[in-house]
């Protein structure tokens, strides 16, 4: 039989300093990145016109285009390769006082200058966008709210269905999972549309998935090893999960891998997003969530907690140094 | 083995329900035709609608325009827009496609398969507007000129620098070359006259910017096409407007003429009082009349309309009728011979037939409440909609074939019964998306190689507390039962967190992100499906089959 991590005994609570500062370490700059530099919004947020080419002529490249679109007027075009080599993704993003005919000039005007500089046929448009600042107005504001009350409504869930220690530890751990992937997104500058939002719901939903898996046997094991400690516990339920968490991870992993490499432009960015969300939430399920819970429990002790405030080795375990 | 007998039955149910959604059929769908007729078209294809991004197409969102001015009653407006634009697209010929309001002022139209954007957003969004008007035949207008200048003076409108010459130089060029003809129509003459003494004078802000047509129509003005965005600036001008004289409205021509050297566009001052409009239109056809070489749109009047027209063209016979369009005079306004009723006909610039079908299209469809402007657009090449899919399946089938080979790997023979749970959980999944009429989009299809990799997990939570199960030393019959039993607390929690992620972002995501969450709560629904009850099923049958004490497989 094939097996993984099957009667492991690893400490991994032990291991939990190095945790927290492998988050730390990752979060913070990015989080500082992030305030600096800010979110690279797409164009359906920010409001203006996208529009993706296919060249024909092989004199149609980026530092050929940029000087024709500024002298055409288009104020500071955005201009990337979009999947292969001859395809160029050109963004006019709004200013701030215009109105919603200029996204559909400028979509308009881009395609003149085009046409006028390099020759009718030596391009085909194959993507357009043109959204309105009402539209893009309306659209953040949809994203925060489907954020935010997509959170709540979970958190609301995880609360009524846990007791108030493990609902917050599981929280908690969600939380460092989106930090860590809003960090991602600004080491990595993708462009957050809203494809992006829907994926850190996704990322959300997953990482809760794991503790949740992990924390159910947590209870279970609980009422099981009635003389265990909650260090012990804690431990024993982290390594039992461990194969099953290890082979999810790695199939949804699979999934998701073959997407951002083979899906092709519009899904790599979005799919980066959900492939880093499962290597961070699996991280977070396995390394942060339930230290939280056990620093929760030294804290507050609940009902069910024996020797939380002494912690001590516990049958399964390796020993341990006990945090002070 | 009854219980057997009634999961097996259960499950062929649920089976024949999917591949019932699922088998392909025949539709019948519009599509425009070479000619730029719908025809009808007739194809058999499995019924799961590709979105926009995955077959090419336009999306637009409009909302009723409001910055000429407050419309009365949005609501109402963008109600009748809804209808006017659908029957527009339905005469268009578009395949499938989605008309529908969104909140309380927008309205979504989606046209697969566009080929041409431009000519689908002209016919969506054109106002059609039509009006039948009489010019300005005595000539009030060009009487009031001079006051309408002082007004604009007074309001503190300067002439536009170095101009003059330049203006007065076209005027000359007109006056000169047909002096004559000019003459024989004395109200011209004296109107003319009228702008030449003005013209001398400091006071000509907006005077000066006018010159004559030859044979010219009364009320009908020229301006130089370079200044017609000044000129118009004046028109809206408030100083303009209230000097205008009462029952008089400004317009501008469709196109621009060529007078001499020089393009002009002409302009006319028209009663305020419209003879007829478009909605007693019951009738419009495009045409090339042979004689003109030239597109033209012959219309047919409403019963009733016939008889209000009749009694107006029969008081304005020998005066010029300007026929304006979303706000533009179509053509020269022709002289009204004798009286009309019921037909008319409506010429074109140009010779261009299908400028005529679109524009007969929109008048048949019937004008829109109120201009509309469109907020959104996004189109999506064919060839980008085709490489998606292509890519989306690439993507998927090597994502299947990875999740399947380490199910296999690592669970042996019920990893194999686990595989075979996924194939009837694609077939549920798929067939669950055609049963509610789901759009598959790309988005979507990411979501759903996504719910492949989630959907083992249930197999996989189960199938590990089967072996821990094992471990204990309980019989395999004992071992699968606490182990599917043991796993379900689990199970459940996990998936209500991403139903509830996937319903919210179903509420206030777009088309697209609304894919994503339909195939994922469809792909979580059927996953539980296979898991807990297929699989287990097979599982049962399994453990019927082998001897009670071999050693369990996984």
């Amino acid at each position: 039989m094939f097996r993984l991590f099957t009667d492991s005994a690893y400490d991994i609570l032990s291991y939990r300093r190095i945790a927290y500062t492998v988050a730390a370490v990752f979060i913070i700059p990015g989080l500082i990145f992030l305030a600096i530099g800010g979110l690279n919004f797409s164009i359906e947020f920010t409001g203006g016109t996208l529009i993706v080419i296919e060249a024909h002529d092989p004199a149609i490249v980026a530092a050929s285009m940029r000087p024709a679109l500024q002298a055409g007027g288009i104020a500071d075009p955005e201009i990337q390769v979009f999947g292969t080599e001859n395809e160029f993704a050109i963004r006019a993003r709004l200013d701030p006082e215009a109105t919603d005919e200029n996204t559909q000039q400028t979509a308009e005007a881009v395609a003149e200058i085009l046409t006028d500089t390099f020759g009718a046929g030596s391009y085909t448009v194959i993507l357009t966008e043109a959204v309105g600042p009402k539209v893009g107005g309306e659209l953040r504001q949809k994203a925060v709210l489907a954020l935010v009350l997509g959170f709540g409504a979970i958190f609301f869930y995880l609360w009524m269905r846990y007791e108030w220690r493990f609902g917050t530890a599981a929280v908690l751990a969600a939380m460092h999972d989106i930090m860590a992937t809003f960090a991602f997104l600004a080491y990595l500058r993708i462009e957050m549309s809203l494809f992006v939002v829907a994926s850190l719901l996704l990322i959300v939903g997953y990482s809760l998935n794991d503790t949740i898996v992990t924390f159910d046997r947590v209870r279970e094991n609980l009422r099981k090893y009635r003389r265990d400690k909650f260090y012990g516990v804690l431990n024993r339920s982290i390594n039992e999960t461990l194969p099953r968490t290890v082979l999810t991870s790695g199939t949804t992993l699979a999934a998701s891998l073959s997407l951002v490499i083979l899906g092709g432009e519009v899904l790599s960015g979005p799919l980066m997003v959900v492939t880093f969300g499962i290597i961070t939430g699996t991280f977070s399920s396995i390394f942060i969530a339930s230290p939280i819970l056990m620093a929760i429990e030294q804290r507050w002790p609940g009902e069910d907690v024996r020797g939380a405030k002494d912690i001590g080795s516990a049958p399964g375990t390796t020993i341990v140094t006990p945090k002070a | 083995m009854s219980t057997i007998r009634n999961r097996l039955l259960i499950i062929g149910l649920l089976l024949a329900a999917a591949a019932y959604a699922l088998w392909p059929r025949t539709v019948t769908r519009m599509e425009q035709g070479p000619d730029g007729e719908p025809v009808e078209v007739v194809e058999k294809r499995i019924p799961l609608k590709l979105g926009l991004d995955l077959q090419g197409g336009m999306h637009l969102a409009v909302e009723i325009d409001q910055s000429g001015g407050p419309v009365a009653n949005p609501g109402d407006a963008l109600d009748r827009a809804e209808t006017v634009i659908r029957s527009r697209v339905d005469e268009f010929g578009v395949a499938e496609p989605l008309i529908q309001r969104v909140g309380t002022e927008r309205i979504i139209i989606e046209l697969p398969g566009i080929t041409d954007p431009a000519q689908a957003k002209d016919i969506v969004s054109r106002s059609a507007f039509l009006e039948f008007r009489i010019t300005d035949m005595q000539q009030q207008f060009a009487d009031a000129l001079p006051a309408i200048d002082a007004a604009l003076a007074r309001a503190g409108v300067r002439p536009m620098a170095g101009e003059r010459s330049r203006t007065e130089s076209a005027i000359d060029l007109i006056l000169g070359t047909d002096s004559a003809d000019r003459q024989s129509d004395s109200t011209a003459a004296e109107s003319d006259s009228t702008v030449a003494e003005s013209g001398a004078t400091s006071e000509t802000v907006f005077s000066e910017l006018l010159s004559y047509q030859q044979g010219g129509i009364p009320g009908e003005f020229l301006v130089p096409e370079e200044y017609q965005a000044h000129a118009d600036s004046l028109i809206r001008h408030p100083a303009f407007q209230r000097a205008l004289p009462r029952g008089l409205t400004m317009f501008w021509g469709d196109e621009p003429i060529s007078q001499g050297a020089r393009p002009f566009f002409p302009l006319y001052a028209l009663q305020s009082r419209a003879l007829i409009t478009g909605e007693e239109l019951s009738d419009a056809q495009a045409q090339i009349d042979q004689t003109m070489n030239q597109a033209v749109v012959n219309f047919t009047l409403t019963r009733r309309g016939g008889r209000v027209f009749g009694r107006a063209t029969a008081e304005n016979v020998g005066n010029y009728m300007a026929i304006v369009l979303d706000g533009r005079v179509q053509g020269r306004p022709p002289v009204i011979r004798s009286q009309i009723s019921r037909n008319g006909q409506i010429e074109l610039g140009s010779s261009q037939i299908s400028d005529a079908q679109d524009l007969a299209l929109v008048l048949r469809a019937g004008a829109l409440p109120a201009p509309i402007e469109i907020v959104e657009e996004r189109t999506v090449g064919p060839s980008l909609g085709r490489d998606s899919v292509a890519r989306g399946q690439r993507a998927g089938i090597v994502a299947i074939t990875l999740v399947v080979v380490m199910i296999a790997l690592y669970y042996r023979t019920a990893g194999l019964l686990a595989i075979g749970g996924l194939v009837f959980y694609v077939i549920f999944a798929l067939g669950g998306l055609a049963m509610i009429d789901a759009t598959l989009t790309l988005p979507g299809l990411a979501g759903f190689v996504l719910s492949l990799g989630l959907a083992v997990d249930a197999n996989v939570l189960i199938f590990e507390r089967i072996r821990e199960e094992l471990a204990l030393n309980k019989s395999p019959r004992t071992a699968v039962d606490s182990g599917f039993q043991h796993a379900m607390p689990a199970i459940i929690d996990a998936n209500v967190t991403t139903v509830i992620m996937a319903a919210f972002l179903f509420q206030f995501g777009t088309g697209a992100v609304q894919g994503f969450a339909v195939t994922l709560i469809i792909g979580i629904v059927a996953s539980l499906l296979t898991a807990v009850f297929v699989t287990r099923t097979f599982f049962l049958i399994w453990l019927q089959r082998r001897s009670p004490s071999a050693q369990l497989s996984i």
